[in-house]
């Protein structure tokens, strides 16, 4: 009978209490140890965070978030978001330096971004060095919330622990977040203005994640405090950093097909570009166009095009002009909350 | 029944091994920190409105009963109020002294003399990691008197945060993740051993509603230690301001952009263009920085500035002015003074203060409660009022009688010489060679030195006295210090008790001793708050003058006279004192105008007359 009592199985549970018992003893010595150390783990991670200045600053529209450096040469993570949506991005360091950043990609599915700014020997979270941590952990958030840190002023540092490791399902105003993968929960209030972008460690400093934007809980309507693992976010930095999503310096004539690729031999119609970064929406799609045969619809707004970023109307009609008309245009659209991506051919031509 | 036994076989054992599992340093630490908190909430204070509608927290921090919390608090609390504590018991409380810039208030509780009260630590040693902890009445959730206790870190340090409206500014505060909510306003922050280290007032909320978002802040207790002789003094207290303006140069030093020409930095030379290296012994990096050392300090302080000029450096105390004139404070805080009425119009009653809005970054208005009398506040009970003197510019002027008559007291009785209302002949040696000799009566002040003799008369106009030339009208102060020996502050005419400033001369500041001294980056603040001399400050004869009396002997130790705003005070310092004829007498007498010193004699005869002769 399995379930029969002997004193053979009360010893193994004995055993295995026994050895639970120890671990945990070893856990809590380590808990303990760490507590005392707070100072320092802060100390070494200060160094580490970025304050981040964009666009913004108007209508409950902060023009700041924050950011970590992941390179000593100055690659930052942060959040993609509207702050970046400007040509003047401007990086704090902790001891006050100001540098302006590049945006070298962004990947609007995991929401993030990296930057990159003009500088040599900086303290960084090396990303392969980046753990992952089970419900109950003790974490650090590191933040320029309420951009109340300026100049050469500390980031704010919050603590708490993980509260769970789930998928999330959160949404930003009416519409759903486009990243739904697992995120740590944490019950440190780290939904603040300006704290996305921010750093998660545990508490000896170890990357965990980065903080996540303002957004609310799809179920309970309540404000959401979580972060990204670093491992769901280390393939797209990599490509990012290794220049897959480098836009191309846009005046070498060299590199341009002879005939490159346009809007009109896709059928599609943008919206008037009368601003400096007007977004490139969809106004018209020609009937019986590639565009309408990839069932491209009018208010689509094109993010990417063969995985480059395009910011506006100006950056689309620059990046297809390095296309040539022969090839196929991979292109990622934003509509409504979904994302949606579709392959474009030009008409062969007669 | 086999299973039953199994069952509690296995709890027994496990049991067993979750106490086994918990190592003792782990528990130890567990109790050390129940111990420092059950210590510490022991001082927090609940405090309620007398009438019942609205209030806050606050804590006790000296053993009869003076408490601190928030101005936004007992605003909203009146001059009277209810503070319950950790034991169960509501204590009577009465309005002490109000900062309204930097949003602090001291009440007394009545009742006890061993109050149970909070140490006080010293937050510039705070660290951004540490454990803190708010203690306080969050949603007057203390029904029963006993505090709430949210744990947290210290999420910054140094922190300047905006003003909000009129009057509010919070300078280099602590930052906390410790839950702070309506309600927890004015109550303590304590550091992981129980030391007080701030006073919550305010917090980041904006989008979120009123509840805590994770970030709050607490006015640092060093700040609070500037101030609280003058809250003591039952003041309504006023913040300084430089007198210049600073900002940022593009290569990302911090300059004076806009300076008065009036201001005593001025005067001390510091010019349009200059940067600001240091001020108050801390680097100054960035305009924040600035702010936050100029916020805690009270107007009238003297705190050393580095300033560089065309390359080169130069040290100066700087004399801070009040952000407000005093009657633009006062008017803020307790309305416009009313009109005289017109005889013949009929009797109109005057309309209500419109009630300022709240901001959107301070936290508290308070949470309100019920009211048990709507709109009426109870009389104020016989024992507050007997600690309670009504009177425009104070917040409960009873406190400044109490102590301007300590400080008194103390200095009388060391030498009284009230009865020494004759003529007074001082002689001595002056420090740059020959004999000096002073004769000062009711009538008259006279100096007879090697390069002459000079006499003024001193009536009601001290201000015209300048003589000697130079000395920013010695003569007069003089015959000030000599009135206050003889007449004392009672009759002195229109002599209060100021509050404590620290005793320094700008001669200690150039000489860089201060410097070392009140030095690193440890500012002035707190770390020499023991050392903070009581000063009394009134009006006669058209000037202003400001006496200041030694910390630890009581000892009159300067006296400072102002014949003009615009201009350097006349500076007397008294030292060496000694006792002569059963009185401590001082034995050196220094005048000082503006940079430099104008004399120094060392007295060798000293002779009294008794009054009644003139």
């Amino acid at each position: 009978m399995p379930d029969r009592f002997t004193p053979a199985s009360s010893r193994r549970v004995v055993r295995s209490l026994l050895t639970a018992s120890l671990l945990l003893l070893f856990v809590s010595l380590a808990g303990a140890a760490q507590a005392v150390g707070l100072r320092d783990t802060v100390a070494q991670a200060e160094p580490k965070i970025a304050k981040i200045y964009g666009a913004g600053g108007f209508q409950g529209l902060e023009a700041y978030q924050s950011g970590l450096l992941i390179s000593a040469e100055g690659h930052i993570l942060t959040v993609w978001s509207y702050v970046l949506d400007t040509d003047e991005i401007s990086v704090t360091l902790f001891d006050g330096r100001r540098f302006k950043a590049q945006l070298l990609g962004a990947d609007p599915r995991l929401e993030l971004a990296v930057l990159k700014i003009d500088a040599t020997g900086l303290s960084y979270f090396e990303l392969a060095a980046a753990v992952s941590a089970e419900p109950g952990t003790r974490v650090l958030a590191f933040s320029n919330l309420f951009g109340i840190a300026t100049g050469d002023e500390q980031a704010s540092v919050l603590h708490g622990i993980v509260a769970s490791k789930t998928r999330l399902e959160a949404r930003r105003g009416v519409f759903e977040t486009p990243y739904k993968g697992p995120v740590y929960v944490v019950d440190a209030m780290t939904n603040n203005p300006g704290a996305a972008g921010g750093a998660l460690t545990d508490f000896d400093g170890r990357l965990l994640g980065m903080l996540g934007k303002e957004l609310r809980n799809t179920l309970s309507n309540t404000w959401l405090n979580y972060a990204i693992p670093v491992d769901q976010m280390t393939t797209t930095i990599d490509q990012i950093r290794a220049g897959n999503f480098v836009r191309k310096p846009t005046d070498e004539p060299s590199q341009k097909p002879e005939k490159a690729l346009t809007l009109e031999l896709l059928g599609l119609v943008l919206v008037p570009d009368v601003l400096e970064r007007t977004p490139p929406f969809v106004d018209a799609v020609r009937p019986g166009s590639p565009a309408a045969n990839a069932d491209l619809r009018p208010d689509d707004l094109l993010l990417f095009v063969n995985d480059r970023l395009v910011q506006s109307c100006k950056a689309l009609a620059n990046e297809l002009s390095f296309v040539d008309r022969i090839d196929t245009l991979k292109v990622t659209v934003i509509r409504g909350q979904d994302l949606i991506e579709v392959k474009l051919s030009a008409p062969v031509e007669p | 029944m086999r299973y039953a036994c199994a069952a509690m076989l296995i709890l027994a054992i496990f049991a067993t091994a979750a106490r086994a599992e918990v190592d003792e340093s782990v528990l130890r630490a567990e109790a050390d920190r129940m111990a420092v908190i059950d210590r510490a909430q022991q001082a927090a204070v609940a405090i309620f409105a007398a009438d019942g509608q609205g209030g806050g927290s606050g804590v006790v921090i000296s053993p009869d009963g003076y408490a601190l919390s928030n101005f936004h608090v007992t605003k909203g609390s009146g001059d009277a109020m209810k503070c319950g504590m950790a034991d169960g018991r509501l204590y009577d409380a009465v309005i002490v002294g109000i900062d309204p810039v930097g949003d602090v208030a001291l009440v007394k509780l009545l009742g006890r003399d061993d109050f149970p009260h909070a140490e006080m630590g010293d937050s510039d040693q705070v660290q951004v990691g540490d454990p803190a902890f708010a203690v306080g009445n969050p949603f007057l959730l203390a029904t029963d008197f006993t505090p709430s206790v949210s744990y947290g870190i210290i999420s910054g340090v140094h922190r300047y945060q905006y003003p909000a409206g009129t009057l509010l500014e919070y300078t280099d505060c602590l930052q906390t993740d410790a839950s702070i909510n309506p309600g927890n306003s004015g109550g303590p922050l304590f550091d992981g051993q129980g030391r007080l280290i701030g006073i919550n007032g305010r917090g980041s909320f904006e989008k979120r509603g009123r509840v805590n978002v994770g970030v709050g802040y607490a006015i640092s207790i060093n700040q609070i230690k500037n101030f609280l002789g003058h809250l003591k003094a039952g003041r309504i207290v006023d913040h300084a301001t430089l007198g210049a303006r600073i900002a940022t140069r593009p290569d990302g030093t911090v300059a004076v952009t806009d300076i008065l020409d009036d201001s005593d930095a001025f005067r001390r030379g510091l010019r349009y263009g200059d940067e600001i290296v240091r001020f108050a012994g801390r680097s100054i990096r960035t305009v924040n920085t600035f702010k936050n050392v100029l916020g805690i300090f009270p107007k009238d302080w003297r705190i050393p500035l580095t300033y560089r000029h065309e390359g080169k450096t130069y040290d100066i105390a700087v004399r801070l002015e009040g952000l407000h004139s005093p009657e633009e404070l006062v008017a803020k805080v307790q309305g416009r003074p009313p009109a005289p009425e017109m005889p013949d119009k009929p009797k109109q009653e005057r309309p209500k203060q419109p009630k300022e809005v709240p901001e959107k970054d301070q936290p508290d208005d308070q949470p309100k409660r019920g009211p048990m009398h709507p709109g009426q506040a109870p009389p104020m009970p016989d024992n507050v009022k007997a600690l309670f003197e009504a009177r425009r510019g104070f917040a409960n002027y009873y406190f400044n009688k109490i102590e301007r008559a300590r400080t008194w007291n103390r200095c009388v009785a060391r030498g009284d010489f009230h009865e020494s209302s004759g003529e007074w002949t001082l002689r001595g040696e002056l420090a740059a060679g020959g004999e000096a000799q002073f004769r000062l009566s009711n009538s008259i002040a006279a100096i007879t030195m090697p390069g002459g003799h000079l006499e003024a008369h001193i009536g009601d106009n001290l201000a015209s006295v300048t003589d000697p030339p130079g000395s920013g009208g010695m003569l007069a102060a003089l015959s000030l210090w000599r009135r206050l020996l003889v007449v004392g502050p009672d009759r002195f005419g229109n002599l209060e008790y100021l509050g404590t400033v620290p005793l320094v001369t700008s001669q200690d500041i150039v000489d860089r001793r201060a410097i070392m001294l009140l030095g690193h980056d440890r500012a002035l603040a707190g770390a020499h708050a023991s050392e903070l001399c009581d000063a009394m400050s009134g009006t006669y004869g058209g000037v202003e003058c400001r006496f200041i009396f030694d910390s630890k002997t009581g000892n009159l130790a300067a006296l400072e006279m102002f014949r003009s705003p615009d201009d350097d005070p006349c500076e007397l310092y008294f030292s060496d004192y000694a006792e002569i004829e059963g009185r401590v007498f001082p034995r050196q007498i220094e005048c000082r105008y503006g940079d430099a010193s104008y004399l120094t004699v060392k007295l060798s005869a000293i002779k009294l007359d008794k009054g009644g002769s003139e």
